[in-house]
């Protein structure tokens, strides 16, 4: 980039200083990396408007790492702490980064209800489909089949589907990112912090002890072009490094096609629509499904009232209809009596 | 069906003047109990009568009609002095079903009064309430003042030209009940004409119903003959003031948001609803005005946790609860603990173990809020003593928990949440001072340096060059990075504890009540002041040697209680749970208390207190 807007910050001034303890090679380095290289850019935020929540596991050491205001809680409860900070005080920018056991399982319901009430916050939910903090057991996200150290004959359990997960629970911006693709997170980061209610980034994140690869299948720069599908919006959904495959809608269901196979043109390739649900939901289905490419990008980004905008003008609404409420006014009630 | 007679025919009853007045009004959870008993106990404070109230319903919204176990029941004690609880024993009983009567009998005095709704009184309901025999006519209730009225025809023939629905006709019964005690009392029933034009003023058709049948039961104690006693109770000399009617989940709300202000702070409530708490909930989401936001949770996890948000934020965060509430929130507490932020947790008690007795009071949470978190994990813990007494005692929880930075559980109970007597109205420029101070100069600052409470300072998200993070997992003394240092955790746990045990410098002492000199002293804590202080007081009044002290502070417990305690021969205890005060007066301070339990879901009453207290005195209890 030529132009690069003026900022007061660098990344540096986001790292907090104290020694990093992930694994070596861990992919959330890269997540912090890009955090920290994208906060210099966020349009109209102070460092100190910076609040970073997290829960229990190995995501939630980041904001250690973050030198901006930061509260390390309990397993699964991120998600409401944060919504107890945004709602108290909206001039704040409160970030949430979580695990998948801990956003999807002990905290799914905090998850699922912030979500539904569009609190402006942004999520970065590091996946790598393992628990790795208690040394690789299965998570919610895990495969079925999967052997891991609680399932040594194979999970008996379906993974859950973070992205169709958040469209069904009324997420306004979904997205999804790999900790591999620096650009493209950064990029994610920017759009997170922008749209107006929660943000929901999916981070697919290699755990490199416990579940290393998991994503290689398609996240392999040898092979990214060509099984990752980017999602843009009003754009075809055209992938490949000769930009020859497509995806097309064949009513309800997605159909992956040659455009040099002499019966398709670009023409036929679906464009993308980042406002509707309905095909955000029928996209998100292609996880797991290897003859599909994987997408990633900005699923969703429609706009919802924020709760917290609903629950200021409430009380500007109220302000109006009874004044600033007098205090002594109030003990006193409607009904009393004096005693001489 | 009603007596015609005209006015000139009647002679006027005598008005009998009685000091102390105890009137239940019972039925079905259908029929509007709780509402008339509020109305009356509204009318009765307008008059300046102390009093003391005692709501009691089913869990079920609205049990099968006519059922013993669906009976919801609303006392009243009203008087011309001091009083401390809602009445031993009723003397007049309104039952607006046999199951009522049924129900209820057992706490009318001898000679007390029942007033019937003579319609209910048919086979199917005398079979619900498993009577054999109609008690109206078996002789069975010849030791007591009986009065039958036919309510429910009195009622739909006074509302039958306005061609109401029969379903809604025979709703406002209630009111020709409440028209009669009116009368009874020497009541003007205006309080009550006024609320029902309010309450009801969308719809003027209702309106008109229940004025005409809250007169017409007025009228009809008036017309008719049955009563030959009306009944006046003097005004109880209170201090000077502006008094009103408050019940405890009111003054909860209240007195957070009284304390809010007067610390400068915006207040937070992160709850999830839940009985007998949810009100506090309500009347706080109904209070935009003075800037309180509430949130209502998706669980109770959630109810609190955004509350430690909220503090985190800068904002008094407070979380509302009961019982099985508070088990789930035990892990958060834990975390405002290390993380050394204010907080104000309130538990108003119910019968437990599990969901237990949702409707019913009890007092068996208090080691739950003593010790129920992992390690160790000190925090305040208050009570509130009445109805009332849960205003104070709110105001205490936010200025201890914003003073010594930590989460501080206020606990009060179905008794007195739901319960309500008359409040001598206190105004923000009389509570205690405590304005929250925020540190906002980066200067040597560090999140954990400690001021001369031990409290660590409080740094709002915003404030700049004052970035930092606190957490969970345990923090180096003074500078807060996470350490796993053998002596710095030991350090931090003995000065979590110190901070803690610094607030006894900044409650006050125990008071003690009755004969200072006598050999026993009755100690208590939370909702059972009312009935320990009745007790104590006749018992004082007839001569015999005993003393009382109450707590409201549990954790610390004030700095003279050992002084206290060893001054005395014999400590009794009683509690509506099996014993937990005593057991933390027998581990803090080895002393062998005698205990007086009941767990049977009511209040103790005041006369059970005395015969203890007697039994002891003549010896024949240890």
């Amino acid at each position: 980039m030529s132009e690069k807007a003026e900022t007061k910050y660098t990344a540096k001034d986001f790292s907090s200083g104290i020694d990093v303890r992930w694994c070596p090679g861990c992919g959330d380095f890269s997540i912090l990396a890009q955090v920290q290289r994208s906060f210099p850019q966020l349009v109209g935020v102070e460092k100190e408007k910076i609040v970073f929540i997290s829960g229990i596991g190995c995501s939630s050491r980041f904001p250690y790492y973050m030198n901006t205001y930061g509260f390390h809680t309990i397993h699964g409860r991120a998600a409401a702490i944060a919504s107890g900070v945004k709602t108290a005080r909206p001039e704040l920018s409160v970030w949430m980064a979580t695990g998948d056991g801990d956003c999807l399982s002990i905290g799914g319901n905090h998850f699922i209800h912030l979500l539904r009430r569009n609190i402006d916050i942004n999520v970065l939910l590091f996946n790598n489909r393992i628990y790795g903090l208690t040394k690789g057991q299965n998570s919610p996200t895990s495969e079925h089949g999967k052997v891991t150290k609680s399932t040594p004959m194979g999970n008996v359990e379906y993974p859950v589907n973070p992205i169709a997960m958040a469209n069904g629970v009324e997420g306004t911006f979904i997205a999804r990112a790999m900790d591999v693709d620096a650009k493209h997170l950064q990029m994610l980061i920017q759009r997170a912090h922008l749209h107006k209610g929660t943000s929901f980034i999916e981070i697919l994140q290699n755990c490199v002890i416990f579940n290393d690869g998991a994503f290689d299948n398609f996240t392999l720069k040898e092979h990214r072009e060509d099984r990752v599908v980017y999602l843009e919006h009003d754009k075809p959904m055209v992938f490949g490094k000769q930009k020859d495959k497509a995806i097309k809608l064949d009513g309800f269901t997605p159909v992956l096609i040659d455009l040099n196979d002499g019966k398709h043109s670009i023409n036929d390739a679906l464009i993308y629509n980042e406002k509707s649900k309905e095909l955000a939901y029928i996209i998100s289905q292609f996880s797991d499904n290897p003859a599909m490419p994987l997408p990633v990008g900005v699923f969703l980004d429609i706009n919802y009232t924020t709760f917290e905008d609903d629950m200021t003008a409430q009380i500007a609404e109220a302000r109006k209809k009874f004044g600033e409420g007098d205090i002594n006014t109030l003990l006193k009630g409607k009904s009393y009596w004096e005693i001489n | 069906m009603i007596e015609e007679k005209t006015q000139s025919e009647h002679s006027k009853p005598d008005v009998v003047t009685v000091e102390d007045v105890t009137v239940r009004f019972a039925g079905d959870s259908g029929d509007g109990m709780q509402l008339t008993g509020a109305q009356f106990s509204d009318t009765i404070a307008s008059y300046g009568n102390d009093l003391g109230t005692f709501p009691d319903y089913p869990a079920e919204i609205r049990a099968p009609a006519g059922s013993l176990y669906g009976v919801s029941g609303y006392t009243i004690h009203f008087s011309s002095h001091d009083i401390y609880t809602p009445g031993d024993q009723i003397d007049v009983l309104v039952a607006m079903n046999p199951a009522a009567l049924k129900v209820n009998m057992r706490d009318l005095k001898k000679n007390g009064v029942i007033i019937v709704n003579t319609d209910t009184f048919d086979r199917k309901n005398l079979e619900l309430a498993s009577y054999k025999e109609n008690p109206l006519e078996d002789g069975s209730l010849s030791g007591y003042n009986v009065y039958k009225i036919p309510i429910t025809k009195s009622t739909l023939e006074t509302l039958k030209e306005l061609n109401l629905p029969l379903k809604i006709a025979s709703k406002c019964k209630n009111f020709f009940a409440l028209g009669v005690i009116y009368w009874l009392y020497n009541k003007s029933p205006e309080l009550t004409l006024n609320w029902i034009g309010d309450k009801f003023k969308k719809n003027p058709e209702l309106v008109e119903a229940n004025t005409r049948v809250l007169k017409a039961g007025l009228y009809f104690g008036e017309t008719t003959e049955i009563f030959n006693t009306r009944y006046e109770v003097k005004p109880a000399q209170l201090k000077k003031g502006t008094y009103r009617n408050l019940n405890g989940n009111e003054a909860v709300a209240l007195g957070l948001v009284a304390a809010a202000k007067r610390a400068g702070l915006e207040l937070f409530l992160g709850s999830y609803p839940i009985t007998p708490a949810s009100e506090i909930l309500q009347h706080l989401s109904g209070m935009r005005q003075f800037g309180v936001k509430t949130f209502q949770a998706e669980d109770e996890i959630a109810g609190i946790a955004t509350a430690i948000g909220a503090s985190f934020a800068g904002q008094l965060g407070v979380t509302s609860t009961s019982g099985p509430g508070m088990a789930l929130k035990t892990e958060a507490i834990g975390l405002a603990v290390m993380a050394e932020l204010p907080l104000v947790i309130v538990n108003v008690q119910r019968g437990g173990p599990s969901t237990g007795l949702p409707t019913k009071t009890e007092q068996a949470d208090l080691l739950q809020a003593m010790f129920a978190r992992n390690g160790e994990c000190p925090v305040a813990v208050v009570a509130a003593a009445s109805p009332s007494d849960c205003f104070t005692m709110a105001v205490e929880a936010a200025r201890l928990a914003i003073k010594y930075m930590t989460p501080v559980i206020l606990l009060t109970d179905g008794y007195i949440g739901n319960g309500s007597e008359p409040w001598r109205v206190t105004t923000i420029e009389e509570l205690p001072e405590f304005t929250a101070k925020f540190r906002t100069d980066p200067q040597d600052f560090h999140p954990y340096l400690r001021d001369e409470n031990l409290a660590r300072p409080w740094v709002k998200p915003g404030t700049p060059g004052m970035e930092h993070r606190i957490g969970g997992l345990e923090k180096q003394h003074i500078y807060g990075n996470i350490s796993y240092d053998p002596d710095n955790h030991e350090f931090m746990i003995k000065t979590r504890e110190q901070k803690i045990k610094n607030i006894e410098n900044d409650i006050p002492e125990l008071e003690i009540i009755g004969d200072k000199d006598a050999e026993l002293l009755v100690m208590s804590w939370g909702s059972t002041f009312g009935a320990v202080a009745s007790a104590v007081e006749n018992q004082v009044a007839k001569g015999n040697k005993v003393a009382f002290a109450h707590f409201r502070y549990l954790n610390p417990m004030p700095k003279n209680t050992e002084a206290v305690i060893k001054s005395y021969k014999k400590i009794l205890v009683p509690e509506v749970n099996m014993g937990q005060l005593s057991k933390l007066l027998r581990m803090n301070y080895v002393i062998e208390p005698i205990q007086y339990n009941k767990v049977k879901g009511t209040p103790f009453k005041a006369f059970e207190i005395e015969q203890k207290i007697e039994e002891i005195l003549k010896g024949s209890v240890r």
